[in-house]
Protein backbone atom coordinates (compact mmCIF):
# COMPACT_ATOMS: atom_id res chain seq x y z
CA UNK A 1 0.00 0.00 0.00
CA UNK A 2 2.75 2.22 0.96
CA UNK A 3 4.87 1.50 -2.07
CA UNK A 4 0.91 2.46 -4.43
CA UNK A 5 0.89 5.87 -2.61
CA UNK A 6 4.29 7.36 -3.08
CA UNK A 7 4.00 8.30 -6.34
CA UNK A 8 1.18 10.05 -5.30
CA UNK A 9 2.81 11.47 -2.13
CA UNK A 10 5.52 12.35 -4.40
CA UNK A 11 3.43 14.08 -6.87
CA UNK A 12 2.15 16.31 -3.75
CA UNK A 13 5.13 17.58 -2.77
CA UNK A 14 6.32 18.53 -6.08
CA UNK A 15 6.40 22.94 -6.07
CA UNK A 16 3.79 24.37 -6.65
CA UNK A 17 5.49 26.14 -9.97
CA UNK A 18 6.63 22.87 -11.40
CA UNK A 19 5.18 21.87 -14.58
CA UNK A 20 4.39 18.03 -14.23
CA UNK A 21 2.46 19.46 -10.95
CA UNK A 22 1.22 22.26 -12.66
CA UNK A 23 -0.74 20.40 -15.75
CA UNK A 24 -1.16 17.25 -13.03
CA UNK A 25 -3.80 19.64 -11.24
CA UNK A 26 -4.97 20.58 -14.21
CA UNK A 27 -5.86 17.24 -15.67
CA UNK A 28 -6.91 16.00 -12.15
CA UNK A 29 -9.26 18.68 -11.21
CA UNK A 30 -10.89 18.13 -14.88
CA UNK A 31 -11.48 14.64 -14.34
CA UNK A 32 -12.80 15.26 -10.80
CA UNK A 33 -15.15 18.12 -12.27
CA UNK A 34 -15.80 15.87 -15.19
CA UNK A 35 -17.19 12.94 -13.27
CA UNK A 36 -18.98 15.15 -10.81
CA UNK A 37 -20.91 16.88 -13.47
CA UNK A 38 -21.58 13.53 -15.58
CA UNK A 39 -23.09 10.81 -12.45
CA UNK A 40 -25.60 13.64 -11.55
CA UNK A 41 -26.67 14.56 -14.96
CA UNK A 42 -26.86 10.60 -15.09
CA UNK A 43 -28.58 10.13 -12.06
CA UNK A 44 -30.78 12.63 -12.25
CA UNK A 45 -32.14 12.04 -15.53
CA UNK A 46 -34.75 10.32 -14.96
CA UNK A 47 -36.86 13.08 -13.27
CA UNK A 48 -35.77 15.42 -14.97
CA UNK A 49 -37.47 13.72 -18.22
CA UNK A 50 -40.59 13.57 -16.33
CA UNK A 51 -40.62 16.72 -15.74
CA UNK A 52 -40.34 17.74 -19.30
CA UNK A 53 -42.68 14.80 -20.15
CA UNK A 54 -45.26 16.53 -17.80
CA UNK A 55 -44.49 20.09 -19.36
CA UNK A 56 -44.88 18.89 -22.55
CA UNK A 57 -48.40 17.31 -21.97
CA UNK A 58 -49.27 20.36 -19.68
CA UNK A 59 -48.59 22.90 -22.84
CA UNK A 60 -50.83 20.81 -25.24
CA UNK A 61 -53.69 20.72 -23.06
CA UNK A 62 -53.29 24.41 -22.69
CA UNK A 63 -53.45 24.93 -26.44
CA UNK A 64 -56.81 22.52 -26.58
CA UNK A 65 -58.02 24.94 -24.09
CA UNK A 66 -57.50 27.78 -26.44
CA UNK A 67 -59.15 26.38 -29.14
CA UNK A 68 -63.03 27.46 -29.38
CA UNK A 69 -65.54 24.96 -28.39
CA UNK A 70 -62.83 21.53 -28.47
CA UNK A 71 -63.30 20.97 -24.45
CA UNK A 72 -67.03 21.19 -25.46
CA UNK A 73 -66.88 18.69 -28.09
CA UNK A 74 -64.44 16.64 -25.74
CA UNK A 75 -67.37 16.54 -23.49
CA UNK A 76 -69.65 15.44 -26.06
CA UNK A 77 -67.43 12.36 -27.40
CA UNK A 78 -67.31 11.20 -23.78
CA UNK A 79 -63.07 11.47 -23.71
CA UNK A 80 -60.83 13.74 -21.32
CA UNK A 81 -58.02 14.04 -23.66
CA UNK A 82 -57.03 13.21 -27.41
CA UNK A 83 -56.43 9.60 -28.83
CA UNK A 84 -52.52 9.18 -29.20
CA UNK A 85 -51.80 6.57 -32.34
CA UNK A 86 -48.31 5.72 -33.82
CA UNK A 87 -48.10 6.84 -37.99
CA UNK A 88 -45.67 5.07 -40.26
CA UNK A 89 -44.49 8.30 -41.66
CA UNK A 90 -43.22 6.19 -44.99
CA UNK A 91 -46.66 4.97 -46.01
CA UNK A 92 -48.78 7.23 -44.25
CA UNK A 93 -51.19 4.68 -42.48
CA UNK A 94 -51.66 3.46 -38.95
CA UNK A 95 -49.17 1.26 -37.49
CA UNK A 96 -51.83 -0.57 -35.29
CA UNK A 97 -49.37 -2.92 -34.04
CA UNK A 98 -47.76 -0.96 -31.85
CA UNK A 99 -48.57 -0.02 -28.54
CA UNK A 100 -48.62 4.29 -28.41
CA UNK A 101 -47.90 4.44 -24.91
CA UNK A 102 -44.60 2.04 -25.54
CA UNK A 103 -43.21 4.39 -27.96
CA UNK A 104 -39.56 6.03 -27.13
CA UNK A 105 -38.58 8.44 -29.87
CA UNK A 106 -35.07 9.02 -27.92
CA UNK A 107 -34.53 4.90 -28.90
CA UNK A 108 -35.97 4.60 -31.91
CA UNK A 109 -33.30 7.53 -33.35
CA UNK A 110 -30.60 5.46 -32.03
CA UNK A 111 -31.87 2.45 -33.71
CA UNK A 112 -30.69 1.86 -37.18
CA UNK A 113 -33.64 -0.48 -38.24
CA UNK A 114 -36.38 2.21 -36.52
CA UNK A 115 -35.45 5.04 -38.11
CA UNK A 116 -33.67 6.40 -41.20
CA UNK A 117 -30.56 9.31 -41.60
CA UNK A 118 -31.91 12.43 -43.41
CA UNK A 119 -29.58 13.49 -46.46
CA UNK A 120 -27.93 17.36 -45.99
CA UNK A 121 -29.84 18.60 -48.79
CA UNK A 122 -34.21 17.05 -47.62
CA UNK A 123 -32.44 17.31 -43.81
CA UNK A 124 -34.43 21.31 -43.63
CA UNK A 125 -34.74 20.44 -40.13
CA UNK A 126 -31.88 20.00 -38.79
CA UNK A 127 -32.43 16.90 -36.93
CA UNK A 128 -30.07 14.28 -38.76
CA UNK A 129 -32.41 11.23 -37.83
CA UNK A 130 -35.94 10.49 -38.71
CA UNK A 131 -37.87 7.79 -37.01
CA UNK A 132 -39.86 5.53 -39.03
CA UNK A 133 -42.74 6.09 -36.77
CA UNK A 134 -44.24 8.89 -34.86
CA UNK A 135 -47.19 9.31 -32.44
CA UNK A 136 -50.05 11.78 -33.80
CA UNK A 137 -53.01 12.63 -31.49
CA UNK A 138 -56.46 12.87 -32.59
CA UNK A 139 -59.63 13.63 -31.71
CA UNK A 140 -62.80 12.16 -33.57
CA UNK A 141 -66.83 11.83 -33.07
CA UNK A 142 -68.61 8.84 -34.36
CA UNK A 143 -65.73 8.07 -36.93
CA UNK A 144 -65.26 11.55 -38.43
CA UNK A 145 -61.90 13.14 -37.62
CA UNK A 146 -62.53 16.71 -35.44
CA UNK A 147 -58.69 17.45 -34.78
CA UNK A 148 -54.96 16.27 -35.59
CA UNK A 149 -52.34 17.81 -34.07
CA UNK A 150 -48.86 16.35 -35.04
CA UNK A 151 -45.72 16.60 -33.20
CA UNK A 152 -43.12 18.66 -34.75
CA UNK A 153 -39.77 19.01 -33.83
CA UNK A 154 -36.28 20.71 -35.48
CA UNK A 155 -33.68 23.09 -34.94
CA UNK A 156 -34.11 26.62 -33.88
CA UNK A 157 -31.25 29.38 -33.54
CA UNK A 158 -29.44 27.33 -30.28
CA UNK A 159 -31.64 25.09 -29.44
CA UNK A 160 -33.75 22.26 -31.06
CA UNK A 161 -37.63 23.20 -30.78
CA UNK A 162 -40.15 21.26 -30.11
CA UNK A 163 -43.75 22.05 -31.35
CA UNK A 164 -47.69 20.48 -31.38
CA UNK A 165 -49.11 21.63 -34.65
CA UNK A 166 -53.47 21.22 -34.50
CA UNK A 167 -55.00 20.96 -37.84
CA UNK A 168 -58.46 20.80 -38.47
CA UNK A 169 -60.80 18.38 -39.93
CA UNK A 170 -60.64 19.82 -43.58
CA UNK A 171 -56.48 18.80 -42.89
CA UNK A 172 -55.02 22.46 -43.95
CA UNK A 173 -56.60 24.94 -41.71
CA UNK A 174 -54.45 25.76 -38.73
CA UNK A 175 -56.55 25.57 -35.48
CA UNK A 176 -53.35 26.41 -33.42
CA UNK A 177 -49.93 26.06 -32.70
CA UNK A 178 -47.91 25.19 -29.69
CA UNK A 179 -44.19 25.60 -28.78
CA UNK A 180 -43.67 22.54 -26.08
CA UNK A 181 -40.28 23.21 -25.09
CA UNK A 182 -37.31 25.42 -26.47
CA UNK A 183 -34.07 27.18 -25.42
CA UNK A 184 -33.89 29.89 -28.19
CA UNK A 185 -32.51 33.81 -26.68
CA UNK A 186 -34.91 35.08 -23.95
CA UNK A 187 -36.46 38.46 -25.34
CA UNK A 188 -35.74 36.93 -29.12
CA UNK A 189 -36.04 33.71 -30.48
CA UNK A 190 -37.58 32.81 -27.19
CA UNK A 191 -40.76 35.10 -28.26
CA UNK A 192 -42.47 32.61 -29.96
CA UNK A 193 -43.81 31.40 -26.61
CA UNK A 194 -45.59 34.33 -26.67
CA UNK A 195 -49.76 34.03 -26.61
CA UNK A 196 -49.63 37.41 -28.77
CA UNK A 197 -47.61 35.54 -30.75
CA UNK A 198 -49.22 32.06 -31.25
CA UNK A 199 -52.31 33.93 -31.81
CA UNK A 200 -51.52 34.47 -35.66
CA UNK A 201 -51.62 31.09 -36.07
CA UNK A 202 -55.20 29.83 -36.13
CA UNK A 203 -56.91 30.44 -39.68
CA UNK A 204 -53.98 29.61 -41.87
CA UNK A 205 -53.38 27.39 -44.41
CA UNK A 206 -50.78 24.90 -44.52
CA UNK A 207 -51.06 24.27 -48.21
CA UNK A 208 -52.71 25.50 -50.94
CA UNK A 209 -55.44 23.19 -53.16
CA UNK A 210 -52.38 21.72 -55.37
CA UNK A 211 -51.48 20.15 -51.93
CA UNK A 212 -48.00 21.95 -51.78
CA UNK A 213 -47.09 22.80 -48.54
CA UNK A 214 -46.58 26.97 -48.83
CA UNK A 215 -46.69 27.68 -45.07
CA UNK A 216 -43.67 29.99 -44.16
CA UNK A 217 -42.71 33.15 -41.75
CA UNK A 218 -42.21 36.22 -42.90
CA UNK A 219 -40.70 39.66 -42.72
CA UNK A 220 -43.19 42.34 -42.01
CA UNK A 221 -46.68 42.00 -42.77
CA UNK A 222 -48.15 38.94 -43.71
CA UNK A 223 -50.67 39.44 -46.31
CA UNK A 224 -51.37 35.96 -47.77
CA UNK A 225 -53.33 32.78 -45.48
CA UNK A 226 -49.79 31.16 -46.09
CA UNK A 227 -47.77 33.28 -44.26
CA UNK A 228 -47.77 34.04 -40.25
CA UNK A 229 -45.28 37.36 -39.32
CA UNK A 230 -41.93 36.25 -38.06
CA UNK A 231 -39.80 37.46 -34.79
CA UNK A 232 -38.35 40.56 -35.09
CA UNK A 233 -34.71 40.13 -34.14
CA UNK A 234 -35.26 36.45 -34.60
CA UNK A 235 -34.84 35.26 -38.20
CA UNK A 236 -32.77 32.36 -37.50
CA UNK A 237 -35.47 31.09 -35.11
CA UNK A 238 -38.02 32.14 -37.33
CA UNK A 239 -36.48 30.37 -40.31
CA UNK A 240 -36.11 27.53 -37.87
CA UNK A 241 -39.78 27.29 -37.72
CA UNK A 242 -40.63 27.31 -41.24
CA UNK A 243 -38.19 24.99 -41.86
CA UNK A 244 -39.60 22.52 -39.12
CA UNK A 245 -43.21 22.86 -40.03
CA UNK A 246 -41.81 22.33 -43.99
CA UNK A 247 -40.34 19.35 -43.32
CA UNK A 248 -42.98 17.65 -41.23
CA UNK A 249 -45.79 19.11 -43.58
CA UNK A 250 -43.38 17.22 -46.44
CA UNK A 251 -42.93 13.84 -48.04
CA UNK A 252 -40.25 13.01 -45.80
CA UNK A 253 -42.69 14.36 -42.26
CA UNK A 254 -46.41 13.51 -42.11
CA UNK A 255 -47.26 14.46 -45.99
CA UNK A 256 -47.87 10.52 -47.37
CA UNK A 257 -50.10 10.35 -44.10
CA UNK A 258 -52.11 13.90 -44.24
CA UNK A 259 -52.99 12.93 -48.11
CA UNK A 260 -53.96 9.40 -46.89
CA UNK A 261 -56.47 11.26 -44.50
CA UNK A 262 -57.57 13.20 -47.51
CA UNK A 263 -58.35 10.66 -49.67
CA UNK A 264 -59.64 7.62 -47.30
CA UNK A 265 -60.43 9.41 -44.08
CA UNK A 266 -59.43 7.58 -40.54
CA UNK B 1 -10.67 36.37 14.51
CA UNK B 2 -13.16 34.37 15.99
CA UNK B 3 -15.58 31.63 13.46
CA UNK B 4 -18.38 33.91 14.49
CA UNK B 5 -16.78 36.81 12.87
CA UNK B 6 -16.55 35.26 9.24
CA UNK B 7 -20.34 34.49 9.67
CA UNK B 8 -21.65 38.06 11.01
CA UNK B 9 -19.09 39.95 9.87
CA UNK B 10 -20.49 39.72 6.02
CA UNK B 11 -24.47 40.47 6.95
CA UNK B 12 -23.58 44.64 7.17
CA UNK B 13 -20.48 45.29 8.60
CA UNK B 14 -18.74 43.97 5.24
CA UNK B 15 -21.55 42.82 3.22
CA UNK B 16 -20.59 41.74 -0.04
CA UNK B 17 -23.33 44.12 -2.05
CA UNK B 18 -23.35 47.17 -0.23
CA UNK B 19 -19.66 47.34 0.78
CA UNK B 20 -18.22 44.92 -1.83
CA UNK B 21 -20.12 46.08 -4.51
CA UNK B 22 -20.28 42.44 -6.06
CA UNK B 23 -22.60 40.31 -7.52
CA UNK B 24 -24.95 43.24 -8.63
CA UNK B 25 -25.75 42.16 -11.90
CA UNK B 26 -27.65 38.80 -10.39
CA UNK B 27 -29.10 41.29 -7.86
CA UNK B 28 -30.73 43.14 -10.47
CA UNK B 29 -32.29 40.13 -12.82
CA UNK B 30 -33.66 37.51 -9.87
CA UNK B 31 -35.15 40.09 -7.92
CA UNK B 32 -38.40 41.16 -9.30
CA UNK B 33 -40.01 38.52 -6.96
CA UNK B 34 -39.42 37.51 -3.38
CA UNK B 35 -39.71 33.58 -4.40
CA UNK B 36 -36.98 34.12 -6.95
CA UNK B 37 -34.87 36.14 -4.57
CA UNK B 38 -35.07 33.33 -2.36
CA UNK B 39 -34.32 30.77 -4.72
CA UNK B 40 -31.45 32.46 -5.95
CA UNK B 41 -29.75 33.36 -2.83
CA UNK B 42 -30.16 29.38 -1.36
CA UNK B 43 -28.22 28.63 -4.29
CA UNK B 44 -25.70 31.05 -4.28
CA UNK B 45 -25.21 30.71 -0.71
CA UNK B 46 -24.88 26.37 -0.75
CA UNK B 47 -22.12 27.43 -3.99
CA UNK B 48 -20.44 29.66 -2.07
CA UNK B 49 -20.14 27.30 0.81
CA UNK B 50 -19.28 24.66 -1.43
CA UNK B 51 -16.66 26.60 -3.06
CA UNK B 52 -15.02 28.59 -0.42
CA UNK B 53 -14.68 24.61 1.14
CA UNK B 54 -13.41 22.62 -2.35
CA UNK B 55 -11.14 25.47 -3.20
CA UNK B 56 -9.46 25.94 0.61
CA UNK B 57 -9.32 22.13 0.96
CA UNK B 58 -6.87 22.36 -1.64
CA UNK B 59 -4.92 25.55 -1.72
CA UNK B 60 -1.93 24.04 -0.95
CA UNK B 61 -1.79 22.29 -4.54
CA UNK B 62 -3.28 24.86 -6.70
CA UNK B 63 -0.43 26.51 -8.88
CA UNK B 64 -0.60 29.73 -8.85
CA UNK B 65 -0.19 29.90 -12.50
CA UNK B 66 -3.71 28.47 -13.40
CA UNK B 67 -5.50 29.55 -9.85
CA UNK B 68 -7.93 31.19 -11.43
CA UNK B 69 -8.27 28.29 -14.48
CA UNK B 70 -9.20 25.94 -10.93
CA UNK B 71 -11.06 27.94 -8.93
CA UNK B 72 -13.83 28.55 -12.29
CA UNK B 73 -13.16 24.94 -12.92
CA UNK B 74 -14.69 24.26 -9.57
CA UNK B 75 -17.13 26.96 -8.77
CA UNK B 76 -18.48 25.91 -12.77
CA UNK B 77 -18.70 22.35 -11.76
CA UNK B 78 -20.96 22.75 -7.84
CA UNK B 79 -22.74 25.30 -10.12
CA UNK B 80 -24.14 22.44 -13.04
CA UNK B 81 -24.51 20.11 -10.02
CA UNK B 82 -26.95 22.28 -8.26
CA UNK B 83 -28.63 23.46 -11.91
CA UNK B 84 -29.22 20.01 -12.36
CA UNK B 85 -30.65 19.20 -9.08
CA UNK B 86 -32.88 22.01 -9.53
CA UNK B 87 -33.82 20.29 -12.83
CA UNK B 88 -34.79 17.39 -11.35
CA UNK B 89 -36.78 18.49 -8.08
CA UNK B 90 -37.65 22.03 -8.45
CA UNK B 91 -38.88 22.04 -12.40
CA UNK B 92 -41.09 25.29 -12.11
CA UNK B 93 -38.27 27.67 -10.80
CA UNK B 94 -35.47 26.09 -13.10
CA UNK B 95 -37.47 27.39 -15.88
CA UNK B 96 -38.02 30.80 -13.68
CA UNK B 97 -33.93 30.74 -13.18
CA UNK B 98 -32.41 28.53 -15.47
CA UNK B 99 -29.93 31.35 -17.25
CA UNK B 100 -29.25 33.08 -13.63
CA UNK B 101 -28.31 30.15 -11.96
CA UNK B 102 -25.59 28.99 -15.07
CA UNK B 103 -24.79 33.03 -14.41
CA UNK B 104 -23.20 32.23 -10.42
CA UNK B 105 -20.37 31.16 -12.56
CA UNK B 106 -19.59 34.12 -13.29
CA UNK B 107 -20.92 36.17 -10.28
CA UNK B 108 -18.17 38.28 -9.13
CA UNK B 109 -18.78 37.38 -5.12
CA UNK B 110 -18.06 33.71 -5.68
CA UNK B 111 -15.08 34.03 -7.61
CA UNK B 112 -13.83 37.56 -5.38
CA UNK B 113 -14.00 35.43 -2.05
CA UNK B 114 -12.56 32.11 -3.57
CA UNK B 115 -9.39 34.56 -4.42
CA UNK B 116 -9.25 36.59 -1.76
CA UNK B 117 -10.14 34.18 1.49
CA UNK B 118 -10.49 30.81 0.40
CA UNK B 119 -6.74 30.36 -1.13
CA UNK B 120 -5.02 31.96 2.15
CA UNK B 121 -7.47 29.95 5.19
CA UNK B 122 -8.16 26.63 6.56
CA UNK B 123 -11.44 25.20 5.26
CA UNK B 124 -13.66 25.78 8.25
CA UNK B 125 -13.74 29.79 8.31
CA UNK B 126 -13.53 29.27 4.23
CA UNK B 127 -16.37 27.84 4.43
CA UNK B 128 -18.28 30.03 7.20
CA UNK B 129 -16.80 32.94 5.46
CA UNK B 130 -18.45 31.79 2.55
CA UNK B 131 -21.79 30.88 4.34
CA UNK B 132 -21.73 34.55 5.55
CA UNK B 133 -21.54 35.96 2.58
CA UNK B 134 -23.85 34.42 0.97
CA UNK B 135 -26.06 35.42 3.79
CA UNK B 136 -25.45 39.23 3.55
CA UNK B 137 -26.10 38.88 -0.76
CA UNK B 138 -29.49 37.31 0.84
CA UNK B 139 -29.97 39.53 3.36
CA UNK B 140 -29.79 42.61 0.53
CA UNK B 141 -31.79 40.40 -1.99
CA UNK B 142 -35.01 39.00 0.18
CA UNK B 143 -34.92 43.14 1.01
CA UNK B 144 -34.95 44.51 -2.65
CA UNK B 145 -37.22 41.69 -3.86
CA UNK B 146 -39.89 42.03 -1.17
CA UNK B 147 -39.81 45.73 -1.99
CA UNK B 148 -39.90 45.37 -5.62
CA UNK B 149 -42.92 42.46 -5.75
CA UNK B 150 -44.78 44.37 -2.84
CA UNK B 151 -44.74 47.82 -4.34
CA UNK B 152 -44.71 46.53 -8.11
CA UNK B 153 -47.92 44.16 -8.10
CA UNK B 154 -49.15 44.77 -4.17
CA UNK B 155 -48.74 41.01 -3.72
CA UNK B 156 -45.77 38.91 -1.77
CA UNK B 157 -44.79 35.53 -3.16
CA UNK B 158 -48.00 35.74 -5.91
CA UNK B 159 -50.37 36.00 -2.87
CA UNK B 160 -52.28 39.85 -3.19
CA UNK B 161 -51.86 41.79 -0.09
CA UNK B 162 -53.79 44.77 -1.20
CA UNK B 163 -56.60 45.36 -3.44
CA UNK B 164 -54.72 47.27 -6.90
CA UNK B 165 -56.96 49.79 -8.88
CA UNK B 166 -57.28 47.07 -11.37
CA UNK B 167 -59.30 45.14 -8.79
CA UNK B 168 -61.43 48.09 -7.58
CA UNK B 169 -58.45 48.84 -4.63
CA UNK B 170 -56.87 51.75 -4.22
CA UNK B 171 -53.52 50.56 -4.63
CA UNK B 172 -51.99 51.16 -8.04
CA UNK B 173 -48.48 49.18 -8.83
CA UNK B 174 -45.56 50.79 -9.48
CA UNK B 175 -44.87 48.93 -12.90
CA UNK B 176 -41.07 50.35 -13.02
CA UNK B 177 -40.52 48.55 -9.75
CA UNK B 178 -40.48 45.22 -12.50
CA UNK B 179 -38.24 46.65 -14.37
CA UNK B 180 -34.40 46.63 -13.83
CA UNK B 181 -33.46 50.11 -13.14
CA UNK B 182 -35.54 50.56 -9.98
CA UNK B 183 -33.27 47.43 -8.00
CA UNK B 184 -30.48 49.94 -8.88
CA UNK B 185 -32.51 53.24 -7.09
CA UNK B 186 -33.06 50.97 -3.96
CA UNK B 187 -29.70 49.42 -3.58
CA UNK B 188 -28.56 52.83 -4.05
CA UNK B 189 -30.66 53.84 -0.69
CA UNK B 190 -29.59 50.85 0.96
CA UNK B 191 -26.20 51.64 0.61
CA UNK B 192 -26.54 55.45 1.50
CA UNK B 193 -28.47 54.27 4.35
CA UNK B 194 -25.67 51.65 5.58
CA UNK B 195 -23.34 54.52 5.00
CA UNK B 196 -24.92 57.05 6.71
CA UNK B 197 -25.31 54.46 9.67
CA UNK B 198 -22.03 53.91 9.81
CA UNK B 199 -19.52 56.31 8.57
CA UNK B 200 -16.38 54.54 8.66
CA UNK B 201 -17.61 52.71 5.48
CA UNK B 202 -17.52 55.92 3.68
CA UNK B 203 -14.42 55.77 0.90
CA UNK B 204 -11.85 58.45 1.04
CA UNK B 205 -12.30 59.95 -2.53
CA UNK B 206 -9.53 58.90 -5.06
CA UNK B 207 -8.48 62.55 -6.47
CA UNK B 208 -9.24 65.79 -5.27
CA UNK B 209 -9.69 69.12 -7.14
CA UNK B 210 -7.03 70.91 -6.69
CA UNK B 211 -7.54 74.54 -5.62
CA UNK B 212 -5.86 78.04 -6.00
CA UNK B 213 -5.04 77.66 -2.35
CA UNK B 214 -2.89 74.90 -3.11
CA UNK B 215 -1.19 76.22 -6.05
CA UNK B 216 0.57 78.74 -3.60
CA UNK B 217 4.03 77.93 -2.35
Amino acid sequence: MAELLSPIRKFFARSNDDLVKIIGMAVLVALVSSAAVSITSVMLKPYQEANRAAERQARIDQMLDTLPGMRDLMMESGVDTLETRLVNLDDGSFASSEDPAGFDLDAALQDSEASIALQADADTAGIKRRANLSPVYLLQKDGDLKLIVLPVYGAGYQSTIRAALAIEADLTTIAALAIVEQGDTPGFGARIEEPEWLALWPGKKIADETGAVRIELVRGGASTPYEVDGISGATRTSNGITNMLRFWLGDQGFGPFLSRLRQEGL
Amino acid sequence: MSLKHHLISPLIGNNPITLQILGICSALAVTTTLSTAITMSVALTVVLCLSGGVISLMRHHIPPSIRLIIQITIVASIVIVIDQFMQAFMFEMSKRLSIFVGLIVTNCLVLGRAEAFAMRNPVVPSALDGLGNGLGYSLILLIVGTLREFLGTGGLLGVPLVKTVAEGGWFEPLGLMQLAPSAFFILGLMVWLVRVLRPEQVERPEFRLETAEDRRP
